[in-house]
C-alpha cells in the first residue's frame, strides 16, 4: 500500500473538509506513510479472532419513556452561529 | 506560608480546610495568586476561573462549616479542557470550539465539586486530546514546569503542568492512550487511568470512545486514591459506564509489597532506552525489595499496539467529531451552500493532526478497506487484551517503562509518525481496557540538555484492581521518593 493509491481528495469529501492542494500532498504523503507502518496487522493470524469492540462488560441501556428535565432551549440557542426564533439556520437545502 | 500552602498536597488541604485550620477561601487565593505570578511562563491554563473559585471556596467552608464531610475540602483542582463546566468556555484545545460555552456540567468534574474540590480553571490540552506534546493546541502553548524549553507531554499537559508547577493540587486529565501517563512521567506526577468505564465520560468531548477514560494527575499516589474514589461511580448519562460496586482505594494504600508477583514484560527490553535502563532496572530491583516476586511475562502482540490504535482512535474520531458542521455550536464559515459550509467549517475549524486522523479514520472505515483495516485492528485488539489476560494468570501487576524518553524539546517530533510511538508503552493497556498509572522513578540528563528531567514507571493492573494498583505504587513512592529530589523552575521569566 502506498501514499499512490489513497484518494486522499475523496476521502477528504467523505469527511466533508475542504483541502488545500499542500495539504492533499501533504496529508496524502503522511497517511500513506500510516498505513505503511498499520499494514504490519497483516503479518498477525486474526483467522479465529473475534473483534473487540469495547473491553468490559457492555450492553444496551435503556430508560423509561418519560418526559425528563433536559438542557434549556435558550441556552442552547444561544450558542448556535446562526438561529431564525427557535431553529437552528442553515444555508437552502432544498430549492424552491 | 502562602508558598507552604500551594506545595501541599490534596489530602493535606482537604484535612486543613475540614478541620478548619485553614480555609477554602485562603487556599483558592493562594493558588490563584500562584497561576498569576507563574502562568505567564507555563501556560497551563487556556482560561482561569477566579471568581467562581472563590465563590465555590466559599461555598466550600460553608458546607464544612455545617458539618458535611468532603473528602476534597477546599483542594484546588485543574480541569482540562475538553470536560464541560457549566458556564464556562469548554474548547478541547480547538479553533471550532474556541468561543463555546458549556451548557452543563461533565459528571466527572460534579463528583469532584461535590467532594469538595474548587476548579481554578481550565488546562491546555492537544486539540481534541489528540497529540502528545500539547503542541496540537490551536489556542495556547504549555511549557514543561521543570524545563521551559520542553512540551509537558499530552494531550493533557496543561493539567500535568499546573499540578507541577504547584498552581493546582490535582489535575483532571484524560486518557485514550497514554495522555495522562505521559504527561505525568514528563512532569513528574503520577498520572492514573483507570478501568475503562469506571469514570463517567458524561460530558468529555469525545474523541475514541471505547478507549477515552478520564483519571488524575498528582502530586502523590495519596491524591490519585482520593481523586479516584471522588470520580469512580456508575453515571446513567454514560451507557458505558460500568454499574458495578466501586472499591475505595484511599484505604488501600500498602507500605510494601509482601505476596504481590510483579510481570515484568520480555518484549519490553528496557536496554534499548540508553540511560533510562539502569533507572527501569533499579526500579525493579525496588519492587522486589519491597517483597514483590518479579516473574517474567509476554506480551507477544503489545508490538502491534501503536499500530491497532492508529486505526481504531481515528476511526471512531472520524465517527465522533462528524457532529463539527458549523450548524448548532461552534465555529461556522458560510458558504454557497450547506455542503460548502460544512467544508469550510471544518477547514478552518480543524488544525492538521485532527484532520490527519479524521482522514484515516475516514479511509479505514470506507468501502472496500473497513475490513482490511478497521475490523482487522479490532480483532488485534482482541489479541493484545488476552495476552494480558494470559499474563495476569502468571503475575498481579505489570511493572514497564511509562514512556521511552524523558519529556523533549519543542519541535523534535515533526513527523506524525514519531510522535505515535511516544505512547508505545501506554497504549496497549488502553487497547485492554486496563487500569495503568505512571508513577516518578528517577530524574535523567536528557540529550542536548542540562537540567535533569523526570521519568515514570508504569504499573497496569487486570480490571477493576485500583486498589492494589494503587496500593502498590504508594508502596513504591514512599519507598523511593523520586519525586521529592528536584523542584520545578521558578516560573519567572529569565
Amino acid at each position: 500500500m502506498s501514499a499512490d493509491s489513497i484518494d486522499i481528495r475523496y476521502v477528504a469529501k467523505l469527511a466533508r473538509i475542504a483541502l488545500t492542494d499542500e495539504e492533499v500532498d501533504r496529508f496524502g504523503k503522511q497517511l500513506g506513510d500510516l498505513l505503511g507502518h498499520v499494514n504490519a496487522l497483516a503479518e498477525l493470524d486474526v483467522a479465529n479472532v473475534a473483534a473487540t469492540a469495547q473491553v468490559v462488560e457492555s450492553r444496551n441501556v435503556t430508560r423509561d419513556d418519560t418526559p425528563r428535565p433536559c438542557l434549556d432551549r435558550e441556552r442552547v440557542l444561544a450558542e448556535a452561529p446562526q438561529r431564525q426564533g427557535a431553529f437552528f439556520r442553515v444555508p437552502r437545502i432544498l430549492a424552491e | 506560608m502562602a508558598d507552604e500552602l500551594i506545595e501541599r498536597s490534596g489530602a493535606e488541604i482537604a484535612a486543613g480546610v475540614s478541620s478548619g485550620r485553614v480555609s477554602a477561601v485562603e487556599v483558592a487565593e493562594s493558588t490563584l495568586a500562584r497561576v498569576r505570578d507563574v502562568d505567564g511562563l507555563f501556560g497551563s491554563y487556556l482560561a482561569v476561573l477566579d471568581d467562581q473559585a472563590l465563590a465555590q471556596a466559599a461555598n466550600v467552608d460553608e458546607r464544612v462549616r455545617r458539618g458535611e464531610k468532603l473528602p476534597l475540602a477546599g483542594v484546588p483542582i485543574a480541569v482540562k479542557d475538553n470536560m464541560c463546566l457549566d458556564g464556562t468556555r469548554t474548547t478541547a484545545g480547538s479553533k471550532i470550539l474556541e468561543h463555546w460555552v458549556a451548557p452543563y456540567t461533565a459528571t466527572a468534574v460534579a463528583r469532584m465539586i461535590a467532594a469538595g474540590a474548587v476548579p481554578i480553571g481550565k488546562t491546555n490540552c492537544d486539540e481534541f486530546a489528540m497529540g502528545s506534546s500539547c503542541e496540537n493546541s490551536a489556542l495556547g502553548v504549555t511549557r514543561n514546569p521543570y524545563d521551559p524549553s520542553r512540551v509537558p507531554g499530552g494531550s493533557s499537559g496543561g493539567s500535568a503542568a499546573a499540578v507541577a508547577a504547584y498552581e493546582a493540587a490535582i489535575g483532571l486529565g484524560s486518557d485514550t492512550g497514554g495522555s495522562i501517563r505521559e504527561p505525568g512521567a514528563f512532569c513528574n506526577l503520577i498520572g492514573f487511568k483507570p478501568t475503562y468505564g469506571r469514570v463517567s465520560r458524561y460530558g468529555l468531548i469525545a474523541f475514541s470512545s471505547s478507549l477515552d477514560q478520564i483519571g488524575p494527575l498528582t502530586r502523590t499516589v495519596e491524591d490519585a486514591a482520593l481523586a479516584y474514589d471522588a470520580l469512580a461511580g456508575y453515571d446513567p448519562m454514560d451507557a458505558t459506564s460500568i454499574d458495578r460496586a466501586v472499591e475505595t482505594t484511599a484505604d488501600a494504600l500498602r507500605t510494601d509489597l509482601r505476596g504481590v508477583r510483579i510481570g515484568i514484560v520480555k518484549e519490553f527490553d528496557t536496554a534499548t532506552l540508553g540511560d533510562m535502563d539502569a533507572l527501569y532496572r533499579q526500579a525493579y530491583r525496588d519492587l522486589e525489595r519491597l517483597g514483590a516476586q518479579l516473574v517474567e511475562v509476554s506480551l507477544p502482540t503489545a508490538d502491534y499496539g501503536v499500530a491497532t490504535y492508529y486505526l481504531i482512535a481515528p476511526a471512531e474520531c472520524s465517527s465522533n467529531l462528524a457532529r463539527f458542521d458549523g450548524v448548532r455550536y461552534g465555529l461556522r464559515v458560510e458558504g454557497d451552500d450547506v455542503r460548502q459550509m460544512y467544508d469550510r467549517t471544518r477547514a478552518a475549524g480543524f488544525g492538521p493532526e485532527v484532520k490527519r486522523r479524521i482522514l484515516i479514520g475516514t479511509y479505514a472505515l470506507s468501502s472496500g478497506y473497513y475490513d482490511a483495516y478497521y475490523v482487522r485492528a479490532q480483532k488485534a485488539r482482541t489479541l493484545i487484551a488476552q495476552d494480558f489476560e494470559r499474563a495476569f494468570a502468571a503475575c498481579d501487576l505489570i511493572a514497564c517503562p511509562a514512556t521511552s524518553c524523558p519529556a523533549f524539546e519543542f519541535n523534535a517530533k515533526s513527523d506524525p509518525y514519531s510522535m505515535y510511538l511516544m505512547d508505545y508503552y501506554t497504549i496497549p493497556m488502553s487497547l485492554a481496557g486496563l487500569p495503568a498509572l505512571s508513577v516518578p522513578c528517577g530524574w535523567i540528563a536528557p540529550a542536548g540538555g542540562s537540567v535533569p528531567m523526570p521519568i515514570g514507571l508504569q504499573l497496569a493492573g487486570p480490571l477493576f484492581s485500583e486498589r492494589l494498583l494503587l496500593g502498590a505504587a504508594h508502596a513504591y513512592e514512599q519507598a523511593t521518593r523520586h519525586a521529592q529530589a528536584r523542584k520545578p523552575a521558578s516560573g519567572v521569566r529569565a
